[in-house]
């Protein structure tokens, strides 16, 4: 905080400051007035979201106030676009997979590769080295260099449900989490666990209760950037997963589009919206440990 | 100690090596093996040699250029996007970081696009795109150049919030001391940012540089929902054409697999690049 202070006192002086507080504030709301297009849209009539897309009326003000007015209401249908949208796509269910894929992956990725960054990083043989080199090679890999091999592989193992694709996110996954986990087990000083383990604890009891407190921090790091890249993952689970009984909300929007290319932009709108509140609102209460994981994932990964 | 621990191998390391197996080090050897198959599923496979290799470039004799133009499409399209990424993170972090009055909330709103996935993004901006175009008769793709800079903005819209936080993070942490010292030594603002606070930031910008080109060269999303690969394939780029060639028609599985290859190996040489980059860069600082 005391190096923010420095830096802002040799900022512009105060004149400038209002300026660019206005600047921004303008700037800062177009940026997402994407999103409010799309929520104003979402209750609109289908035939008038193309027609009129920033507007509320299909009248201009200008022909006076009560043709006005009827436009407004011809405009808009209520939640009509919302019954629609969550009947054809499914979204409760969608989300509710969504929900469950990305909170027991990340437990998951977090748990084991915490665990085995530690082992690794203690114990020196020729194995732990390459599981750690493998570990940095995985990282470089894009995944449509495994996509066909993994989906079928997963196939095969009876992977294709919500819970057999936490398995595929956590060997996916483990790459980065590892190396991240490693990075920070390296400055855990010896003499902690050395103490907790003349004192009697099992490696296992030495690790829950004293390893893994400390790595809180790296812990939450790889919780948020894992949690948000699972959420949004749509190619891994649309390839692994029975998509004609588990559908994840991304998958559950992009089938909004048919096969012929048709969409039910009504629906479209809705289901949208449906799919950016739950982000917004973790994303204002979790801020602060988001923008924490992006500052320190960046300078390790 | 490690003695103690050694022996605990089954708790600590096999779940996750078991599942690191499946998920990464079985697909991948396989996917190697298979680029030289010809095969339908996994179990059918014929040896064919490097012929999947050739079909990527020649088909029947005659040269396709289809893999050759996603090629330079995502090129163009990387080069493009880093570009204006960067210049526009940085620019909006510099501002940032001057303390001004509602510094939170801007960063919070640029920041937000970021969060929100590349198929929920992609359709936020097809409604706008489309509608737009509707105007003048077109839609985004009508031609692969609106395709392209139909992709740049939407790209530019998700990432430049991501990228402005590391900026921020790097500038906080150049010595606030540096900085008065450039000052007293009557270093105007000009002077500042090319002799102070861009070389102190050079690792922040090489991490970012590398972050969107490897964000650009394996976009899938964006384009699977934004253009398709519409007009005719034209706005395909790789990750897409691989995913297309492999899922797209029956009987050129071993063809993706090998595109899938090439584009493993080139990913792979730009992240060596890269960490040549950061290592030499923290040796100096």
């Amino acid at each position: 905080m005391a190096k923010k202070e420095k830096i802002t006192a040799s900022g512009p002086k105060k004149k400038y400051g209002t300026l660019l507080t206005v600047l921004f504030t303008i700037i800062s709301l177009l940026w997402i007035s994407p999103i409010f297009v799309v929520i104003l849209n979402s209750f609109k009539r289908k035939a008038y979201i193309f027609k009129n897309p920033f507007g509320i009326s299909n009248v201009p003000i200008t022909r006076g106030y009560d043709r006005w007015v009827k436009g407004v209401e011809k405009t808009f249908v209520g939640f009509l676009n919302y019954t629609n949208a969550i009947n054809k796509t499914g979204f409760f269910k969608a989300f509710g997979y969504s929900l469950f894929i990305t909170v027991a992956s990340v437990a998951l990725i977090v748990l084991c590769c915490s665990m085995c960054a530690w082992y690794i990083t203690r114990v020196h043989n020729k194995a732990t080295k390459v599981i750690y080199l493998l570990c940095l090679f995985s990282m470089i890999v894009p995944f449509q260099m495994v996509m066909f091999t993994l989906s079928k592989f997963a196939n095969m193992l009876h992977l294709s449900n919500p819970v057999g694709i936490v398995i595929v996110y956590l060997g996916f996954g483990a790459g980065l989490a590892i190396f991240m986990f490693t990075g920070f087990v390296k400055s855990i000083p010896l003499e902690i666990e050395e103490a907790a383990m003349i004192d009697g604890c099992t490696p296992i009891q030495t690790y829950f209760q004293v390893v893994f407190p400390i790595m809180k921090p790296t812990a939450i790091t790889v919780a948020i950037l894992d949690a948000m890249w699972i959420w949004n993952d749509y190619l891994l689970p649309s390839l692994v997963l029975n998509v004609n009984k588990y559908k994840t909300v991304q998958i559950a929007v992009q089938n909004l589009k048919q096969s012929y290319g048709q969409i039910d932009w009504g629906a479209m709108m809705a289901v949208l919206v449906l799919a950016i509140i739950p982000i917004v609102i973790f994303y204002i209460f979790a801020q602060k440990y988001i923008i924490e994981g992006v500052m320190s994932g960046a300078v390790k990964g | 100690m490690e003695k103690a621990i050694k022996r605990y191998w089954p708790v600590f390391v096999l779940p996750t090596m078991a599942a690191f197996i499946i998920g990464f080090i079985a697909p991948f050897i396989y996917g190697i093996f298979l680029s030289f198959c010809k095969f339908t599923t996994v179990v059918d496979w014929k040896w064919v040699g490097i012929k999947n290799y050739t079909r990527i470039f020649f088909v029947n004799g005659k040269l396709d250029t289809t893999f050759i133009h996603s090629l330079w499409y995502t090129a163009l399209f990387t080069v493009v996007t880093v570009l204006i990424i960067n210049v526009v993170a940085f620019a909006i972090a510099m501002a940032l970081t001057k303390g001004i009055k509602g510094t939170n909330f801007f960063r919070t709103s640029f920041f937000l696009p970021n969060l929100i996935g590349g198929i929920v993004l992609s359709y936020i901006w097809l409604m706008i795109f489309n509608s737009v175009l509707a105007n003048y008769s077109k839609t985004i793709v009508s031609t692969q150049w609106y395709a392209f800079w139909g992709l740049v903005i939407v790209v530019c819209w998700q990432q430049i919030g991501y990228m402005m936080i590391i900026y921020i993070a790097g500038i906080q942490n150049i010595p606030g001391d540096m900085i008065e010292a450039a000052k007293i030594d009557g270093a105007n603002n000009w002077q500042m940012l090319r002799d102070v606070i861009i070389p102190s930031l050079m690792p922040t910008i090489t991490i970012c540089t590398f972050l969107t080109l490897t964000n650009g060269f394996k976009l899938f999303d964006q384009n699977l929902a934004l253009t398709g690969g519409n007009p005719g394939k034209m706005s395909q780029l790789l990750a897409l054409n691989i995913y297309d060639t492999m899922y797209g028609t029956t009987g050129w599985q071993g063809v993706g697999q090998a595109k899938a290859v090439i584009f493993f190996i080139l990913v792979a040489i730009i992240s060596v690049i890269q960490n040549k980059l950061t290592t030499s860069k923290e040796v100096q600082a």
